[in-house]
């Protein structure tokens, strides 16, 4: 009974990296770029989400104002800070990523304030139980909400003639210029579709750790990016493997009494992977021509 | 409670001790000579022979200024109100020196000497662990009595070293481990708990010094602790030991954490199942301004030194003369200072009923007699000492109602 819990547990958690992952994965996928911003969007959901709901809108108007929020910061930052540096070197934009990171975190503590804040996003509360495993809503609502994510961005890149767009700039960036493709528009959307998961994600992620901080999207998203690497960076599957991935670590390592080793297991994995397998577990070694 | 910066004070305060013990040896402390003299010339009241002392002096040694002046000052008005109440009664009049040692160990002591040269009998400081720990054992030495209200160091009335009680130093505060005690003791009697489970943060001292006093006392009085679970101070998921404990279905579970933990802990116990009574010591406090849903800690006890909600009259009376006096609310330390002053002056009352003389060192050993066979009925609880000098107090219980923390009683 207790694994059963455990593993739904996991599971949650899982599915929050994993949709988080999957915003560094897709713009990694597109521009080589590591957004080390994207964590902190998170962060801007959540006090989104605390005036939205002090403001008295309904708690599904404060959802969708918060994915809305979080896709219009995604492509403000993109338009502002990315875009200019579209040919410059990769290491240029990395850093201008670490930068607005920190930009957002400061901001925050400016207008907000460094005293965490309580946030209570009304979910249905109570669990249902099967044989002798009682399961809680948010955890159901939360694994269910991450793969309805999931489905439908893989129909999104599989199915729609966005998509294919965006795959065709991942993977010659010149040669779909050459064809048509408005390539700055395929990567705003990108950004933009990144940022609406990671939207979804600070709902699930609030729900489960109900304050909020001007850091907290820093360990979060440096978890997320873990994830992202462990699956194979670009990798939309992988991203979502190494997001369970990394959620089912945890928690073992949590449950079998050696919490103060957590955040150590998930960075020792980072270095295996790195070690073993750059290419991450799905991810195809790329063979550099010269 | 900041014990990493009480650790910090603690390791600078033993190379100062060690500096001034090293040049300060000379001069002041050759024989015990200067206690007497000095002592005996400034307490010009009376003598012993048959006249009624009129007026004892006493020393008050804390920060007034610097980082810990939030604490001293707090202390200072609780200890004065005391006294100034005390006064006003007539008869014995207490008159107090007051010296600022800022917060500073090396400063605290050049501070205590001063205050034996203006010829003060007892002391109330100081203030904060590390000071007050420069001090007694100069203190211990000339057999001078004193009291903090609020030094919670274990290192304040007992030798690290050694193991040897500091018998001249007393405090009206709890130390850290006591609460996990007197919540083991509340779990068992109280609420006639079998079994317990612990979630303690393995990176805080004060949380380690809480569950390791709970799991002792809980062995000795037949209480089960059947599962102990841990977490890191920054990381937010505790869900997984959550699950754990709830699968190990105890009575109670005992977490003593500060609010900034509670807020997650609660919301996430919530969602494991965990249906055992929490139980939390005084870094509960603040938890309802923390949590985002209170429903989720319902019915919670915990521990608190001082609480505003007490319906005891001599309580509410207090509240009421300091807020008169200074305008603000008495906090915890205050009222500690309060029952420090409280526990000094009774003490003092008991060696001048004895006919002795203020200054000399009968009467300080008279008074340092008295203090430690303690027994008042102070504003932060009942009061009497252990051997080691620590006060075995009685504690308020709070529990946490329909979203507000309640006063359930003492304990």
């Amino acid at each position: 009974m207790l694994y059963v819990a455990q593993f739904i547990n996991a599971l949650q958690l899982g599915s929050i990296y994993a949709l988080i992952a999957l915003g560094y994965s897709m713009v990694y996928g597109i521009i080589k770029l590591l957004n080390f911003a994207h964590g902190d969007v998170i962060m801007v959901g959540g006090y989104v989400a605390i005036f939205a709901l002090a403001a008295g809108f309904h708690p599904v108007v404060a959802v969708i104002l918060v994915i809305l929020g979080c896709t219009a910061l995604a492509i403000i930052m993109e338009k502002l800070a990315y875009t200019p540096l579209r040919t410059a070197p990769r290491i240029s934009v990395l850093i201008t990523a670490i930068g607005i990171s920190l930009l957002l975190q400061n901001l925050a503590q400016l207008f907000f304030g460094a005293r965490p804040q309580p946030i209570h996003i009304p979910f249905p509360t109570g669990s249902i139980s099967i044989g002798a495993v009682s399961i809680a809503y948010p955890m159901i609502i939360t694994i269910g909400v991450a793969v309805l994510s999931m489905v439908a961005l893989n129909y999104i890149v599989q199915g729609t003639k966005l998509g294919k767009a965006m795959r065709a700039v991942s993977e010659d960036t010149q040669a779909a210029q050459l064809m048509g493709i408005n390539v700055n528009s395929i990567i705003t959307f990108t950004f933009a579709v990144g940022a609406a998961l990671a939207g979804i994600g600070a709902i699930l992620f609030f729900v489960r750790f109900p304050v909020v901080t001007p850091t907290v999207g820093a360990m979060l998203g440096l978890k997320a990016f873990i994830a992202a690497v462990l699956g194979g960076i670009g990798s939309i599957p992988g991203a979502m493997l190494g997001g369970f991935a990394i959620g089912f670590l945890e928690v073992i390592v949590n449950a079998v009494g050696l919490s103060r080793w957590t955040d150590g297991a998930v960075f020792l994995v980072l270095i295996i992977i790195l070690l073993v397998r750059p290419a991450g577990l799905v991810g195809k070694p790329m063979i550099e021509k010269v | 409670m900041k014990k990493r910066s009480i650790i910090a004070l603690v390791l600078a305060l033993m190379m100062c001790v060690a500096l001034v013990a090293a040049c300060g040896e000379t001069p002041p402390a050759g024989p015990t000579g200067p206690t007497d003299p000095t002592a005996g010339g400034t307490t010009n009241g009376t003598d012993a022979s048959g006249e009624e002392v009129t007026e004892v002096h006493i020393g008050l040694l804390g920060p007034w200024t610097g980082g810990a002046a939030y604490f001293g000052v707090s202390v200072r008005n609780g200890a004065l109100l005391y006294i100034e109440n005390f006064n006003a009664q007539g008869g014995l009049q207490i008159r107090v020196t007051d010296r600022d040692e800022e917060g500073d160990s090396a400063r605290a002591v050049t501070m205590y000497h001063d205050l034996v040269d203006a010829g003060v009998t007892a002391i109330i400081g100081s203030v904060t662990s590390g000071p007050t720990m420069a001090v007694v054992p100069e203190a211990f030495a000339d057999g001078m009595p004193m009291i903090s209200g609020t030094a919670t160091h274990a290192g304040v009335t007992v030798n690290q070293d050694t193991g040897e009680v500091f018998t001249n130093m007393f405090r009206s505060c709890f130390i850290d481990p006591f609460q996990g005690v007197k919540m083991a003791e509340f779990a068992h009697e109280i609420l006639s708990a079998r079994t317990a489970a612990v979630l303690y943060a393995h990176d805080i001292d004060y949380s380690i010094g809480l569950m390791q006093a709970f799991v002792d006392r809980a062995a000795e009085i037949g209480l089960e602790v059947i599962h102990i679970e841990t977490f890191a101070d920054e990381a937010p998921d505790f869900t997984a030991q959550l699950t754990n404990i709830a699968a190990a279905n105890p009575d109670v579970v005992f977490i003593p954490v500060y609010n900034r933990h509670t807020a997650l802990i609660g919301p996430q116990s919530a969602a494991a199942g965990v249906t055992a009574t929490m139980l939390g010591a005084d870094g509960w406090a603040g938890t309802l301004d923390a949590i985002a849903d209170p429903s989720t800690v319902e019915g919670a006890f915990y521990l608190t030194g001082f609480t505003y909600e007490s319906e005891e009259q001599h309580i509410i009376d207090f509240i009421e003369r300091f807020e008169a006096q200074y305008g603000i609310m008495p906090n915890m330390f205050a009222a500690q200072a309060y029952d420090a002053a409280a526990i000094l002056i009774r003490a003092i009352e008991g060696a001048i009923a004895a006919g002795l003389t203020p200054g000399t060192d009968e009467f300080k050993q008279a008074t340092i007699a008295n203090m430690a066979a303690t027994d008042i009925e102070g504003v932060t609880g009942r009061i009497t000492f252990d051997r080691y000098n620590n006060p075995q107090k009685t504690a308020f219980i709070l529990q946490i109602i329909d979203g507000e923390a309640r006063f359930w009683g003492t304990f």
